[in-house]
């Protein structure tokens, strides 16, 4: 029997909550192994975004134990966490891209300032154009981000997330507010980045059908397209969320044939968008 | 009842973690000097127009009432004394103080919450950064430094407003006016006169920052942390102005 992938993130009964409000996350236990794809769904306040920053160490739980890369970061001090965040990029909801910075200071903040990360001087700007690049927005680097639009906002926060080429990403609705189409190709840029570098990701999102593009699509380097795999040709695991507890967990095949009347709301099918 | 002063408690003890981290941070690298010079550059040079039009009217006020009180004793040649003593021991710094706090603690509050709720404070630290050092720490350091250098420009451009009205309203001497202006000054009183802006540019930078770390709810919360900064930061430095005042008194009292 083969031996499992080494463990990048690893939730142990985490209870987070912010007193008096009821636990924003309740005793939330799993384990992300190297190469996975999760893709976390839930409804409105029912802690994705939660579970992502307790991951990256900027909410510590009150109870429990979060491991990241085998190590367990629970209550430790920030200036100890900034090592093991270089570790990991992370897309923001809202981009949080630096306002009174360029795009290029924007995506070469990471570079600069994380000390795990040494880098010469001469080589941040091929490191910053080459990122720029791979987002398709290298003639950007001299605008600010008030002068960029809501997809391309999302898209300089990827590359600013990727910069560093991390082994783990987490990405907070990376379609959140955007249309069809600039959704799809920010979807698109996460299976690239996927694929391409081998890093594992957590994608937060409500959206079926960035789940099933993230499970069933495989970026191809020759062509620079997406081309389908068949189902598990990825290795993408489902999670969906409600009030603070993880309520599914399993591949896309379990997640249609789950019958919980909560779950199967987040899943799109075909017979049901016939009816 | 326990309860009620729970949020308090909590506010000022969160005050005083975030004021030693901004302080410890002084001694720790790394230290941002391009945004100590971007931020005195804001806070200092930012400031000057409101500084120098505030300190000649204060001056000029002072002089026309002082003047006018002094006129029933025949003792307008001492208007400059007044003017120099009021202006350096409080008007100066506590004028300073107030439209700096409202020109900046407001600014630095929106700036802060603004970031704060668009996650970009969250950004940073995930980034390698620790928001206090790179943020709070440098407005503090611009406010400790510019705030008395501000107070001196305060003060000297509100002597020169009260020379004006001395002069035509009451046709005092320059040179008079000046030799009462320097020798009513005693060390106590310049000592007293540049310890206050110091203190109070700490209550200046420090509850700007604290109102705008800690603001939730968009951009209403932002618009409250402001108005909060505002009026905690001028209530602060009036507060600070009678225990320092208080202070100084009983130190010349000792010299005497």
């Amino acid at each position: 029997m083969p031996e499992p992938a080494a463990s990048l993130l690893r939730f142990e009964d985490v209870t987070v909550s912010f007193a008096p409000d009821p636990p924003v996350l309740n005793q939330l236990s799993f384990n992300v192994r190297k190469g996975e794809t999760r893709v976390i769904m839930g409804a409105a306040g029912s802690g994705k975004t939660v579970v992502l920053k307790t991951a990256m160490g900027l909410i510590q739980p009150a109870a429990g134990h979060v491991f990241l890369f085998d190590e367990d970061v629970t209550n430790k001090a920030e200036v100890e966490l900034f090592g093991i965040r270089s570790k990991i990029g992370m897309l923001f909801q809202e981009s949080a891209l630096f306002d009174s910075m360029t795009v290029a200071q924007n995506v070469a903040y990471p570079l600069l300032n994380q000390k795990a990360i040494v880098i010469p001087r001469d080589q941040m700007e091929t490191a910053v154009r080459n990122s720029l690049s791979f987002v398709e927005l290298e003639h950007t680097m001299d605008k600010y981000p008030s002068e960029l639009s809501g997809g391309m906002r999302r898209r300089v926060a990827i590359a600013r997330a990727v910069v560093t080429n991390p082994p783990l990403l987490l990405y907070d609705s990376p379609t959140a507010g955007l249309d069809p189409i600039t959704a799809h190709t920010i979807m698109a840029l996460i299976v690239k980045e996927r694929d391409a570098n081998n890093t594992t990701a957590l994608v937060v999102t409500h959206r079926y059908q960035d789940g099933n593009l993230v499970a069933n699509f495989r970026y191809n380097p020759n062509s620079g397209r997406l081309d389908p795999v068949g189902t598990g040709g990825t290795k993408t695991i489902f999670m969906v969320m409600k009030e603070g507890r993880l309520v599914f967990e399993g591949n896309q095949t379990e997640l249609e044939a789950c019958s919980d009347s909560y779950v199967s709301k987040f899943v799109k099918r075909p017979e049901l968008e016939a009816a | 009842m326990l309860d009620t002063l729970k949020g308090p408690i909590q506010a000022v003890q969160e005050f005083y973690e975030l004021t030693g981290r901004a302080i410890r941070n002084v001694f720790r690298k790394p230290h941002y000097v391009d945004d100590i010079l971007l931020q005195m550059e804001s806070i200092g040079v930012g400031s000057v127009p409101i500084v120098l039009l505030t300190g000649f009217f204060s001056g000029a006020v002072m002089a026309m009432q002082m003047g006018r009180g002094l006129q029933d004793y025949g003792q307008t040649g001492r208007t400059g004394q007044f003017v120099s003593i009021i202006l350096v021991r409080e008007l100066g710094p506590v004028l300073t103080g107030v439209m700096v706090a409202g020109r900046n603690s407001s600014g630095i509050a929106s700036e802060l919450g603004s970031m704060k709720v668009t996650e970009q404070i969250d950004a940073m630290r995930a980034l390698g950064t620790d928001p206090n050092q790179k943020l709070v720490t440098p407005r503090m350091i611009a406010a400790a430094v510019m705030l008395p250098c501000l107070t001196i420009i305060d003060d000297f451009i509100g002597m020169i407003g009260g020379w004006i009205m001395a002069q035509v309203l009451f046709s005092v001497p320059p040179r008079q006016y000046w030799s009462t202006v320097w020798r009513a000054l005693v060390w106590n009183d310049v000592a007293q006169g540049l310890t206050k802006p110091f203190v109070f540019s700490f209550a200046v930078s420090l509850i700007g920052c604290y109102y705008g770390l800690r603001a939730t709810g968009g951009t209403q919360g932002v618009g409250r942390a402001t108005t909060q900064a505002v009026v905690w930061a001028s209530i602060a430095i009036f507060v600070l102005d009678f225990f320092l005042g208080r202070i100084f008194l009983g130190i010349s009292q000792i010299g005497t």
